[in-house]
């Protein structure tokens, strides 16, 4: 088979402990280091806490497995400093279309609207996400990452968690405070620690191919139900970066994996579908089935899961290394203030909370999707081929079309760290407590810049004036105060008009009234602003009280 | 009444921020009413179905239009 990519084999070093026979002691320990994992200890060093991450492994993701970046995943990678490198080596994509047999009957563009920093997908194999964010790891003074270190025990005893973890030297023993576990669907902590991830398997096997061509292929998302070179079954096709294209067929349950997966097999398939002549060649193939399942809570003591530990879902709709990064965009901020003694262990039952609320809005629309295209009796069927013949004329029936819902972060609606909006403060559009927030183009000291690029990793006040230089006395002084608070409140100024703010205020220019228009401000508004950039309140008046009595929800120090 | 042929599923009360949602909805409600039934017993189902929204529709000039629909393509 063909390579386009050489994995890096990243060193292994024997360590000092099993030398010493001491025990290592560390504030925070991750176990795998895939893109959530990575991601956990690149989250943890922004807010200066130091952990080890501790990998059996010593190269990146072997084939390309994960391949869509969504929005906000992208988002929080640019936090992490690896967004423009994803992004430029990445192929960005908006349009999707769908096939039914021979005719297209519906497409999509998935970002509608300009003006947002990130596109809505890029496709990247995730050998490359790995790579990035692991070279961006080991560039930070705070995190150690030790390769070829295999944890096969752990314990938790009070307030210290104790691995015991095996190298090609050895073993030795590492207590930490805390544990997060991002070490994959078949979590192996989960399983030493005797827990359990209910759901279900369904019974349908996929193989997928990933195809070096020079082909004239779009950059676009291609799906066809019952194509002429695939009956009764469905096809994906996704281009990926350096000419790699990851085609998806759908076997069902009876098909023999390991023959499916026999080159011999696997070319008339592919060339059915390409066409004999375009030439091709295979880089990576492998069978899979999949699970929608969860654990029954994300947080146990001191040990905290994430990503396809701690939940799984088909891979229709991208919602698997995209959730799991907003795991650790989510946990991270919480951490650190349990840590530093600001917020109460329950702040950790949130990041449970709200992942789980997440975690099921992932599986329904993942399960919907899978349902929608494989569909399990002789009445889904015809329902789903009716939706399909209807689309092509009908607008409401392109809209019942399921090949995937792609992922989007989920509106945290429910959350009890919220402070709903309270009256008579009423707000348009989409803001809502909860929400992820969305970007818009701004100009900091003359420079062309983004919001979400501006906002994050502590608490913000959002404050949107008319005027920055018209700011009064009294207002300067709230916002400055709610910096010097037990959990500090960043105050951030957003105006149409360009200036400064008084008493050093930070102050972006939206010049457009983008900002305002998609927040709904007016003069006054004030939006509190969550570490992970989720909207935590929002008030028509500026009022210290309300500010910091939402504050205390956020950090559930009410 | 013209036959509405536009996305039109909404639940009072609910806020959607996924434009597809509230028809995701309805589609997993419809095949879940089917769960566990014979091929029959769903036949009998949709039959039943199609006579009671047909009646909450009432106009009969709807309801030729949206026959009229359905029975294109098949």
């Amino acid at each position: 088979m063909l390579k386009t990519y050489s994995y890096p084999k990243f060193e292994y070093r024997t360590p000092p402990e099993i030398a010493s026979g001491q025990t290592l002691k560390v504030p925070v320990v991750v176990v795998g280091a895939g893109p959530v994992g990575l991601g956990a200890a690149l989250d943890l060093q922004l807010h200066d806490v130091p952990v080890l991450v501790l990998d059996e492994d010593d190269t990146v993701s072997i084939g390309s497995r994960g391949v869509c970046y969504a929005k906000r995943a992208l988002e929080i990678l640019d936090r992490y400093g690896v967004g423009d490198a994803v992004c430029s080596k990445g192929v960005s994509w908006n349009v999707g279309r769908t096939f039914f047999r021979e005719q297209e009957v519906y497409n999509f563009n998935l970002v509608p609207e300009p003006d947002h920093h990130r596109p809505g997908m890029v496709n990247l194999q995730q050998y490359y996400l790995e790579e990035y964010l692991a070279a961006r790891a080991a560039s930070r003074p705070k995190i150690e990452l030790r390769w070829k270190n295999k944890v096969v025990s752990v314990a938790q005893t009070g307030m210290t968690v104790t691995l015991k973890v095996e190298t090609e030297d050895g073993f030795y023993t590492v207590e930490t405070d805390w544990l997060i576990a991002a070490d994959g669907a078949r979590s192996p902590i989960r399983r030493m620690l005797d827990l359990e991830i209910d759901g279900k398997v369904f019974m349908d096997r996929f193989l997928i191919a990933d195809v070096v061509m020079k082909a004239d292929f779009p950059s676009e998302r291609w799906f066809w139900f019952d194509p002429p070179f695939h009956p009764g079954q469905s096809v994906l096709l996704h281009r990926q970066t350096d000419s790699v294209y990851r085609i998806d067929f759908q076997l069902g349950w009876d098909a023999d994996p390991e023959e499916a997966k026999k080159p011999e097999n696997v070319l008339p398939r592919i060339k059915a579908m390409l066409g004999d002549q375009r030439e091709f060649e295979l880089e990576w193939v492998s069978v899979y089935t999949f699970q929608c399942r969860r654990m029954g809570r994300f947080n146990h003591g001191r040990v905290l899961f994430v990503g396809d530990a701690a939940h799984q879902v088909s891979p229709f709709g991208a919602r698997g290394a995209n959730s799991g990064l907003q795991d650790v965009d989510n946990l991270g901020w919480k951490l650190k203030l349990v840590i530093d003694g600001k917020a109460p262990m329950a702040l950790l039952d949130s990041y449970s909370e709200e992942r789980i609320f997440a975690a099921d809005e992932n599986l329904v629309n993942s399960t919907r999707s899978t349902d929608f295209i494989t569909p399990k009796s002789k009445v889904s069927r015809t329902f789903r081929n009716a939706v399909l013949g209807l689309a092509k004329d009908h607008a409401f029936g392109r809209a019942l079309v399921n090949s995937g819902r792609l992922s989007v972060p989920a509106f945290l609606t429910t959350s009890s760290l919220n402070t709903p909006d309270c009256a008579p403060d009423v707000f348009a559009g989409r803001m809502v407590p909860g929400a992820p927030m969305d970007d818009a183009p701004v100009l900091d000291n003359g420079e062309q810049g983004w919001l979400l690029n501006k906002v994050g990793n502590r608490f913000f006040a959002l404050y949107f004036a008319d005027d920055p230089k018209s700011l009064d006395a009294a207002t300067v002084a709230t916002l400055s105060d709610l910096s010097c608070a037990g959990v500090a409140v960043q105050p951030l100024v957003v105006s149409p008009k360009p200036g400064a703010a008084p008493g050093g205020i930070p102050t972006l220019v939206d010049a457009r009234g983008i900002a305002a228009q998609r927040y709904d401000a007016q003069q006054g508004t004030v939006y509190l602003l969550r570490p992970d950039q989720h909207v935590a309140a929002r008030w028509r008046t500026l009022d210290a009280a309300k500010v910091k009595a939402a504050v205390a929800r956020a950090t559930c120090n009410a | 009444m013209a036959l509405n042929l536009n996305p039109n599923f909404a639940e009072a009360g609910k806020r959607y921020f996924n434009a597809y949602a509230p028809g995701d909805d309805f589609y997993e409600m419809l095949i879940g009413a089917h769960r566990d039934l014979s091929d029959e017993q769903s036949e009998l189902l949709n039959a039943r179905l199609i006579l009671v929204l047909a009646n909450h529709i009432g106009d009969l000039g709807t309801l030729r239009e949206a026959l009229d629909v359905a029975r294109e393509g098949v």
